[in-house]
């Protein structure tokens, strides 16, 4: 017989979820209820007796000050309520209350008693069951993941069913053969509705590959077409999402324009690999890039850096919190996973969402853009705060175009000694006979297909199975395990499970010794009825897969026992040349390792480039520009983003010397992140690393060349603004596309590889590690017609700095009346893609104006501005600096002023460039490239503008006490006089939730 | 010879490495343990001096915060932790360190330990927030660990710190006992509500000690401040080199070796 174990807040006690709750039944869903309350429910499927129950509701479930508990007893009976929901998780799904709660039992009890948790929640007010159920469906519960009951109190009978949702496979494991030689349509069949994502030319291929090797497969006694756990290996290997097919395919590149059609073998290869080969020569930083989970660069004598960004795009549109959750907990297993593994440092994470406040009909499956804002903000909050790493800095991008899949860029950065047990930390080296452990999590069925999945666009029906959950907690618990195991030299080799599970992890290692041997029998499940071929590629999270020598072995399963972390020998490497997987003893999957790695045809594909024209738009100065001001203050992509980052840990490890949040009264919008991690202060140096990203889509409507330019430029100058070291800045580009398969897309792919070619190369920034993530389309139906909504082309840059003194950091709030405050940089009349190009559109238009006038990035005055710039902030010059993004000039000035509770007279005139403008509003809004403000005293005016001396540079004005923001404009008249106060409030009111 | 100050890790505990340097900087010898090296006896509680139960989110806060792991301590380690505050010795714990002493009943510890009475509930707020608050010291605090302190800066970062006493007799006993070590207070030392005081706080508590001024815990974190360098406006005040959580420490260490 099963239980419940009820607890709720006691009647005097605030009940906190509850009030959030109903503030957000009106603000979301606009539905007023007078009053929630929640109700934990613990439902135990297991046979206990009273005594037990009472010691498990006294002492575990409920908090004896201000929780009471019933047991078998709704404690709905005596709550005043008009409806009642519960939510609980569907079977499979990841439960990590319930999965405490059993482990909690076990050293109460001394049982194994399975236990699964749902929350009930008891809403007062005048509802109607319409409603009711919306506040179900669009609020508490996602029914993906969970499902819900829902009770009226008039017409209930006093019971609330037990549900016990444990997976119950009624399937006897089998291993399926798979016959390749029918036509291309039945070839195309298969892999379809196996979602195996491998188009003619890659069934050609294996089919090919069969035929070929049938007299082996004869005398090893397999059947002569692939078993289902070999396509399907295949398939996740050679996915769009583990190969990037695209980046590394053949490219046609055409510009009928130019005339010219060009071959690039790999724009992976001929740009983004080339920078770096290119700037590697005269960089003796950069340790393993390219080579691994992460990119590896050196911090000091001692000490290695390795940062990775990845998407997790298509699971957070689906289920936002889980999607998101997973995509934080998923990045910190690539730097985990990297060499020989490393402590992790912080997490820096990007969105982008349609807006919030959304108000036209959804698309059939699309949940509404507050929604997944929320519910990723909530995954990311749980997967940064609750395993211990910082989330340091980040952005959040808004455009309507994110409404069909929003981007949730991840990335995660660590810190390893450069050697460990006197070997150089970086290398995997594995020998044949090393065993094959996994460790962590175990294995169900979630999240298989995710890499094939993701390598398409979504639809209304894309699977759930793809959706998989993290558990922070019990990859914490590993992760502090694995380090013990590092440095007491327990491993040789350490990978990551991720995307293909470990189809594609033991498939990469297995690469790496020339072979491997697996014995599926030993892997541990959550429950039986599972297929080879499903264990071979669950997502199932919390995973990695480490090569130990056995004569190692006792003693890492014993400090994983020690450390209830769970470790299971799966097989071993072997130098057969075969990924050789086993089930019971019986052969299912045999394949060469190189066709499993890299037997995949080459991409071809061709791309025409069309210059996208649009018109320049043509409307009148504002008449007001301080409140034109506000309103640019006020833009979703310019305003405070405080709500999001305050729920954020972002300085636990006590390194995070530039915090997001700056100024007088620690709520400007910092640049950068500086950190210092606790390896430095240890050994008393002040070196420390620096993060900073740079994104903006808009550009890329007109040109993605200028968008990767721009973007890789934010990011140094980004870097620069805090302190960065110009020579010693390493970036990731993270590419998000959709509609990949058409060849103006595609021509776009090419233009920005070619961008990030070149300006990388010029500012001598080269890449460590990246990704890419082709298909963000969505496909559904709105009012009976198919829409399909394409995230624009975006490219995220992160940017990886050192910096040698961390208290010579700079913030961007000014510090003092009467300081100088000068503009760095050429400002020019290119408001193309602009913000307030966007403003002014979308005021006048009913949509947003784009231009034609995309900014340019002049990367060698760039480069020169940066370097003298730095040495100003080394000699202690700077007081503060801004990097001038999306809004220019004027929103980077007012907000370095109201960040620094100081007004500021400036003059326009005085601009580099100033003459070139007829109009004050463009010179004010102009997002020209690689400019920055600086604050200066005014002693050390002359020392600085001798540093400057072969730059762009202006003196604008100065700081005042008065807290009056003033600027004079082109005809020496006062255009704008506003209190900081009053631009502060604009800059923080959209997302003041 | 050095004071020894272990520092508990393990099962979600986060903030070790940044405690275990502060008890260094302080002049102790800091090790981190794992929990289950205590619960198996490998690593003695008796050969340290100092016991730091640090941040995080042990076992995810699932069941409420720091409640698991405050029950496999009850289960394990309880006969340990009295011979240990027995002997005189001193406990540390802030913000997830805490939830898990006060549930585990170490503090306040008015009539026995091991009794819960107090408990820290969710922010007023409902969320989980990062921001640094000022705290003055109680005139008639005994805690050892802040004395000679005027008035402290530090970040908060829980969603669950709302000091709740268990009725108003437990609030009134600690007040007379001198076991509020620290309230919230605003940037002039005066009390105030939101988001001075940063969850609602009965009284405006951040933090107490046991009956003997030996046990301390608290919501905000010390390890957070040991430089000018990790207060939000370093770049912007005059501030002095050592931060001001290293007092917390430095007072038990100057303890430890004056009485132990």
């Amino acid at each position: 017989m099963a239980h419940r174990i009820e607890v709720a807040f006691k009647p005097e006690h605030t009940d906190t979820l509850g009030r959030s709750i109903m503030a957000r039944t009106l603000s979301d869903l606009g539905i007023h209820v007078l009053e929630v309350r929640t109700v934990e429910v613990y439902t135990l499927a297991e046979n206990l007796a009273p005594q037990e129950l009472e010691l498990l509701g006294s002492e575990l479930f409920s908090d004896p000050v201000i929780q009471r508990y019933s047991v078998d007893v709704p404690l709905a009976h005596d709550l005043a309520w008009d409806w009642l929901i519960e939510v609980g998780y569907k079977p499979g799904v990841t439960d990590s209350i319930g999965q405490t709660a059993e482990c909690a039992i076990k050293e109460l009890l001394h049982k194994d008693v399975s236990t699964f948790s749902s929350r009930q929640y008891l809403i007062q007010g005048k509802l109607n069951a319409a409603q009711a159920h919306q506040i179900a469906a669009d609020l508490l519960a996602n029914d993906l993941i969970e499902r819900y009951s829902i009770y009226e109190r008039a017409p209930w009978d006093g019971v609330i069913p037990l549900v016990i949702p444990a997976v119950h496979l009624d399937h006897t494991p089998s291993v399926e053969v798979i016959p390749l030689d029918g036509s291309d349509e039945e070839l195309m069949k298969i892999s379809r509705e196996r979602l195996l994502a491998l188009n003619l030319e890659e069934m050609h291929a294996i089919r090919e590959h069969y035929r070929a090797h049938r007299g082996e497969r004869e005398r090893l006694r397999l059947p002569p077409h692939p078993t289902d756990a070999e396509l399907e290996s295949l398939a996740q290997n050679w996915s769009e999402h583990c190969k990037h097919k695209i980046f590394k395919g053949r490219i046609e590149y055409c510009d009928p324009a130019m005339g010219r059609t060009e071959i690039i073998d790999s724009v992976f290869k001929t740009f983004i690999q080339g920078a770096t080969r290119e700037i590697a020569k005269e960089k003796d930083w950069l340790v393993s890039v390219f080579e691994d989970n992460a990119g590896v660069i050196r911090l000091d004598e001692e000490y290695n850096l390795v940062f990775k960004v990845e998407t997790h795009n298509s699971p957070s549109a689906l289920d936002p919190y889980g999607g998101a959750l997973t995509g934080i907990v998923g990045v910190n297993r690539d730097p985990m996973g990297t060499g020989m593994g490393c402590r992790l440092l912080f997490n820096t994470d990007i969105f982008c969402f349609a807006d919030p406040q959304y108000s036209k009909p959804l698309p059939k499956g699309l949940k509404h853009p507050k929604r997944v804002l929320e519910g990723v903000r909530r995954g990311v909050e749980h997967g940064g705060n609750k395993t211990g790493i910082p989330t340091v800095n980040g952005t959040i991008r808004f455009d309507e175009r994110f409404l069909g899949k929003p981007l949730v860029y991840c990335g995660t950065g660590g810190i390893m000694p450069a050697r460990l047990n006197s070997q150089p930390s970086h290398q995997k080296i594995i020998e044949a006979g090393d065993l094959i452990v996994m460790v962590g999590g175990r294995i169900g069925a979630d999240g298989i297909h995710g890499a094939t999945f993701s390598s398409e666009a979504l639809t209304e029906k894309s699977p759930t199975s793809a959706v998989q959950i993290g558990n922070p907690f019990v990859q914490k618990v590993m992760a502090d395990m694995l380090l013990e195991a590092r440095d007491l030299g327990l491993y040789k080799a350490i990978h990551d499970n991720g995307a293909g599970g470990i189809s594609c992890s033991v498939g990469e290692l297995a690469g790496r010794v020339g072979g491997v041997e697996l014995h599926l029998e030993k892997a541990p499940l959550k429950y039986s009825g599972l297929d080879p071929w499903e264990i071979l590629l669950s997502e199932s999270q919390e995973r990695m897969t480490v090569a130990v020598s056995p004569d190692r072995i006792d003693e890492f399963l014993e400090l994983a026992k020690r450390r209830d972390v769970e470790a299971s020998v799966l097989g071993r490497f072997t130098k057969t040349g075969r990924f050789h997987v086993f089930c019971e003893g019986q052969t299912v999957a045999h394949l060469d390792i190189h066709f499993l790695l890299d037997g995949h045809p080459q991409k071809k594909v061709k791309a025409i480039w069309k210059q996208p024209r649009f018109e320049e738009p043509t409307f009148p100065q504002p008449k007001d520009l301080g409140e034109t001001l506000h309103k640019m203050l006020g833009r979703l992509n310019v305003c405070s983003k405080e709500y999001v980052i305050r729920q954020y840990d972002h300085e636990v490890q006590g390194s995070a010397v530039i915090k997001p949040l700056v100024g007088a009264r620690d709520d400007g919008p910092g640049d950068a992140a500086v950190l210092w991690p606790v390896e430095m202060m240890r050994k008393g140096s002040t070196r420390g690393l620096v993060v900073a990203n740079g994104i903006n889509p808009n550009y890329g409507d007109i040109d993605t060349y200028h968008m990767a330019a721009l973007a890789l430029d934010e990011a140094i100058r980004n870097a620069v603004a805090v302190g960065a070291d110009p020579e010693r800045i390493a970036v990731l580009d993270n590419f998000c596309w959709s509609s990949s398969d058409d060849e103006f897309r595609l021509a776009q792919l090419v233009r920005a590889c070619k961008a990030l070619y070149e300006y990388a190369v010029a500012f001598s920034t080269p890449f460590i590690s990246g990704k890419d993530s082709m298909y963000n389309d969505f496909a559904g139906e709105l009012n009976g017609n198919r829409v399909k909504i394409s995230v624009p082309p975006t490219i995220l840059i992160s940017a990886l700095g050192i910096i040698d003194d961390i208290g010579k950091a700079i913030t961007m709030d000014v510090k003092e009346a009467g300081n100088l405050i000068y503009l760095l940089g050429e400002t020019r009349e290119e408001l193309g893609g602009s913000e307030y190009f966007s403003l002014m559109g979308e005021a006048l238009h009913g949509e947003r104006f784009i231009g034609d006038g995309v900014p340019q990035v002049d990367a060698p005055k760039a480069k020169k501005l940066y370097l003298a710039l730095h040495e100003a902030m080394t000699e202690g010059l700077i007081r503060s600096c801004h990097d001038c993004s999306e809004g220019g000039l004027a929103v980077a000035a007012s907000e370095m002023a109201f960040a620094g509770g100081l007004g500021m007279e400036l003059d326009l005139r005085q601009v580099a460039g100033a003459t070139q403008f007829h109009r004050d509003d463009f010179l004010l809004y102009s997002e020209s490239p690689s400019r920055l403000l600086v604050e200066v005293r005014p002693q050390n005016q002359k020392r600085f503008e001798a540093l400057m001396k072969d730059c762009a540079v202006s003196v604008l004005g100065k700081t005042v006490e008065t807290g009056e923001f003033c600027l004079l404009g082109s005809q020496g008249r006062r255009i704008i006089a506003e209190n900081i106060e009053e631009l502060k409030a604009s800059w923080k009111r959209p997302l003041a939730w | 010879m050095k004071p020894r100050a272990l520092v508990l890790t393990g099962y979600g505990l986060n903030t070790d490495y940044e405690l275990a340097h502060g008890w260094e900087l302080a002049g102790a010898q800091a090790e981190r343990v794992h929990l289950s090296d205590l619960i198996l006896q490998r690593v003695s509680l008796k050969d340290f001096q100092i016991a730091a139960v640090p941040g995080g989110f042990a076992y995810a806060d699932d069941l409420g915060a720091g409640k698991v792991m405050a029950e496999r301590m009850r289960a394990h380690l309880m006969g340990d932790l009295l011979r240990f505050i027995d002997d005189g010795k001193l406990i540390f714990a802030a913000c997830n360190g805490f939830q898990v002493i006060v549930k585990l009943g170490l503090l306040p510890g008015i009539s026995e330990y091991g009794v819960q009475e107090a408990t820290l509930a969710c922010n007023d707020s409902g969320r989980f927030e990062d921001r640094w608050v000022y705290m003055k010291p109680e005139a008639n605090s005994n805690c050892i660990f802040t004395r000679g302190i005027e008035s402290l800066y530090l970040p908060v970062r829980h969603g669950e710190g709302k000091f709740v006493p268990k009725d108003e007799g437990v609030l009134k006993q600690m007040e007379a006992n001198g076991q509020i070590a620290l309230r919230y207070v605003d940037e002039y030392g005066c009390p105030a509500g939101y988001p001075w005081n940063p969850n609602g706080s009965i009284e405006s508590i951040a933090g107490i000690s046991d009956p003997t001024g030996r046990i301390f815990g608290l919501m905000p974190h010390p390890e957070a401040y040991l430089y000018r360098y990790n207060h939000p406006r370093w770049t912007r005040e005059e501030l002095p080199e050592e931060g001001q959580g290293l007092q917390v420490f430095k007072n038990a260490v100057e303890y430890v070796k004056r009485e132990l």
